[in-house]
């Protein structure tokens, strides 16, 4: 059969059709289309809770939740579906799945049918995360789900059994993803494809992979702890019993520093992708750029008790963590400065991805500094658990991770549905969601600084001026986001159909460019021969 | 679709119900497991844990008869299958990591400041370290050995001494399982008794609970030893289940010397 001839045409697109295609699935293009849609669900869910809260924080006193468990519960469910089912489900499950077996020339994932539980097994946690909302009390703990608040004594129903187990089935989900990552990407790599002529955004999911591979299962360890403590009469984090509630701290955030950067890590990859297609020219220091993200991986191993500076730990262990905490804003700084040198001399064309990712730059920048900041136990004694730690959190993870998500979604949305966003729109959309979340968390910083506790319902009045703002600013980008789902409806109703292989010139040297658009349902049967730089020498021979 | 002649070397797999059918066991048994928390009523966890069952029977089922097949499970795809359950192991090394910081939290002062000064802790009384632990730990080093002489006779294309050899690991793991059922059985120190039986407990076990699972995974493969699914180049899954079996081997001596020993010795130290 002639390979060669019938490889862009018809020929592949032969797949199972109606509900058996998606429930089924072992294809890594659906799979990936599955958890992006998902994500969408999430994001309104969770933008929701957070446009709730906001308008309760508009004026001092309580204007709409007299319930505030119910408004801790909001909170909690905010952090748990952005952080588990928005952010991570769209970076590593949607475009890692979509593009990394593309990008590295491999026909699919390596374990198809894991890859489909995966999903699937993301879909029931969120449903169980949404019934633990729905049941009882809800669970009032926030994401952090620290102990004595978590016990059975402050929260007796089973909402937060029903929290635990959602987080142990999106883990269960996400060590699965992250082993069939790691395979794919170290055994289906193309011939010529070696590790160094990856494309940054396949070392990103690398990276990440590994970080969840090995920071999961330690959540995952946690709480079964809690879910013993509060149902079977363990005394893991129970004082009265021997143990000890700190404990739980360190688990969750040996975990949750490397989340952070998982969450972080895969935008760093399609950011790089991003800058360096607009600016036509290839990344500024490659290496450099693939072991940044490397070094960061390693050491935010290591850095988990900044979290925890208030707690009663020693002077030393304190000096320690600001010290190694520090460290990170090295690797951090060359990628900064080597997206900085990419656009520096480039041809730049200032396309919606390349917005999204100069946005990016913006947020993660202003992040980073008050991280640098906060890293330092003596000052963060001051900032611990108010509004400064929420602006910089939102800042460098939350709104730079949406920007690196619409970044890709602008950049690849031709090559995954075949039609192209509407371009006038979809950049006053940038900026409205950027103003609006300049406006909502910028302002933060100043209550944090005036000491403005993060996760409570009501304030004094000489908090109120910034408060307001602050939630003009999420009307504002309520607007950017439904401008957003605006723009994804209508790309799929009547965007503009691409017929290029490669609708972005010269810059888009990745393999994902070379197959056509929309992307047939199977590609690289013939596997590509990868020359210098990572592309394609020539068309592949079929195998003798 | 799989029918058609491939240009590579990598496994496309057909499409299939068992993610899907797995999810349905893991939501109930999540929700079922709230249930019997929450009003005691066991019967959706059980559904849930059959469903379970039916889900690995038929999902592994299907990977045998591929694997069998010899046509989808290349060199290549081999090495996959390997890398992934280094990496599966890998993961569940963190999990058992998180059950000794607990117990290195509990115990060591320079780890935590007001980690207990007296372990056990006053009033527990725990096992004699070179009774029935070690015992336990002689029983499963030498299940490693076993292990190692059923791969050699694979290795030479031996199936009868194979699965010999794998059967003799198998009820060597049985026993160990009984011994520790005994050893619970007979504990001085209940469940519910604080923090020195919250670490053993979970600890000793979520490695119980990995000894059961590697005893049926070693027992499958002394089934498909005896049917011949074996070839002295093709084994992944005895591979597997050998690794995954000195995986659970080394973190019993690591529960044996930390919990067992270093644990219980200033208590015996005062006798």
């Amino acid at each position: 059969m002639a390979y060669g001839a019938a490889a862009a045409h018809g020929e592949h697109d032969h797949h199972p059709t109606g509900w058996k295609r998606w429930v089924y699935s072992t294809n890594h293009k659906d799979i990936g289309t599955m958890y992006i849609w998902l994500s969408f669900v999430a994001a309104i869910i969770g933008g929701a809770m957070s446009w709730y809260i906001r308008l309760e924080l508009a004026h001092p006193g309580i204007q709409y939740i007299d319930d505030f468990q119910f408004y801790n519960v909001l909170v909690t469910a905010h952090g748990f579906l952005m952080v588990f089912f928005v952010v991570m489900p769209a970076m590593i499950g949607g475009f890692g799945n979509w593009f990394v077996p593309l990008m590295i020339g491999a026909p699919d994932m390596a374990f198809p049918r894991m890859n489909n539980i995966s999903f699937w097994l993301l879909a029931a946690a969120l449903v169980l995360l949404v019934l633990s909302t729905v049941v009882g009390d809800g669970p009032g703990t926030g994401w952090t789900v620290y102990p004595p608040l978590s016990n059975a004594n402050y929260q007796p129903g089973p909402s937060v059994d029903f929290g635990i187990l959602a987080l142990h089935v999106a883990g269960a989900s996400s060590i699965l993803g992250a082993v069939n990552f790691i395979v794919t990407i170290f055994n289906m790599r193309a011939p010529g494809m070696t590790m160094h002529r990856m494309p940054l955004f396949v070392w990103a999911i690398l990276v990440t992979a590994f970080l969840l591979l090995l920071a999961v299962p330690v959540l995952a360890g946690a709480l079964t702890m809690l879910l013993t403590d509060r149902n079977f009469g363990t005394t893991f984090f129970a004082p009265d019993g021997g143990g000890d509630p700190v404990l739980w701290q360190h688990l969750f955030w040996f975990f949750g520093h490397p989340e952070v950067y998982i969450i972080i890590i895969p935008a760093f990859g399609i950011i790089s992708q991003v800058i360096s297609t607009f600016s036509k020219r290839p990344v500024f220091g490659y290496l450099g750029m693939a072991y940044a993200m490397v070094s960061i991986g390693v050491v935010g191993f290591i850095v988990w008790a900044h979290h925890m500076y208030t707690v009663g730990l020693d002077a030393d262990a304190r000096a320690y963590f600001t010290a190694a905490t520090l460290i990170i804003a090295v690797p951090t700084g060359i990628k900064i400065f080597s997206w900085l040198a990419t656009m520096w001399g480039g041809s730049i064309e200032f396309e919606t991805p390349m917005l999204c990712a100069i946005g990016f730059i913006w947020l993660f920048v202003i992040g980073g500094v008050t991280g640098v900041l906060l890293a330092n136990a003596g000052i963060d004694f001051a900032m611990h658990d108010t509004y400064y730690v929420v602006a910089h959190f939102h800042y460098v993870m939350a709104i730079a991770a949406i920007f690196a998500m619409f970044a890709g979604w602008y950049y690849w949305i031709g090559k995954m549905s075949g039609r192209q966003y509407p371009d006038l729109l979809s950049k006053v959309q940038f900026w409205v969601f950027f103003i609006g979340v300049n406006v909502l968390f910028f302002p933060q910083h100043f209550l944090g600084l005036a000491g403005m506790p993060r996760r409570i319902p009501d304030y004094p009045d000489a908090y109120w001026g910034w408060n307001y703002v602050s939630s003009i600013g999420a009307l504002i980008t309520a607007v950017g986001t439904f401008m957003f789902f605006y723009i994804v409806w209508y790309t799929y109703r009547s965007g503009k159909p691409v017929t290029a292989d490669n609708p972005w010139g010269e810059g888009a040297t990745t393999l994902e460019w070379v197959v056509p658009s929309p992307a047939p349902f199977h590609t690289h049967e013939e596997l590509p021969v990868i020359g210098s730089g990572g592309r394609p020498t020539t068309q592949a021979a079929p195998a003798e | 679709m799989s029918s058609e002649v491939k240009s590579h070397p990598f496994h496309m797999v057909d499409p299939s119900p068992w993610p899907a059918v797995g999810t349905i066991a893991a939501f109930l048994m999540a929700t079922g497991g709230i249930w019997y928390m929450h009003a005691g009523q066991p019967w959706v966890l059980i559904l849930g844990f059959a469903v379970l069952m039916y889900t690995f029977f038929g999902w592994w089922r299907d990977v045998l008869r591929e694997a069998n097949s010899g046509t989808y499970h290349t060199p290549l795809v081999q090495r996959g299958l390997r890398v992934g359950m280094l990496l599966f192991i890998a993961s569940e090394v963190m999990f058992f990591f998180a059950f000794f910081w607990a117990f290195f939290n509990a115990t060591v002062p320079a780890i935590n400041r007001i980690a207990h000064e007296v372990w056990p802790p006053e009033g527990v009384i725990p096992f004699p370290t070179f009774g029935l632990p070690f015992l336990n730990t002689l029983i499963l080093l030498t299940s490693g050995a076993t292990l190692t002489v059923a791969h050699h006779a694979l290795r030479l294309g031996d199936h009868r001494k194979t699965a010999l050899w794998i059967l003799a690991t198998v009820i060597l793991g049985v026993i160990f399982t009984a011994c520790q059922a005994y050893e619970y059985g007979h504990a001085a120190f209940g469940f519910t008794d604080g923090i020195y039986s919250s670490t053993f407990y979970l600890a000793t076990g979520f490695h119980g609970f990995h000894v059961i699972v590697g005893t049926l995974f070693l027992l499958v493969c002394f089934f498909r030893a005896r049917r011949g699914d074996f070839t002295p180049n093709q084994h992944v899954g005895f591979e597997a289940a050998a690794w995954y079996w000195h995986f659970v081997d080394v973190v019993w001596l690591f529960l044996f010397v930390s919990i067992y020993w270093w644990g219980s010795s200033a208590f015996f130290a005062q006798q």
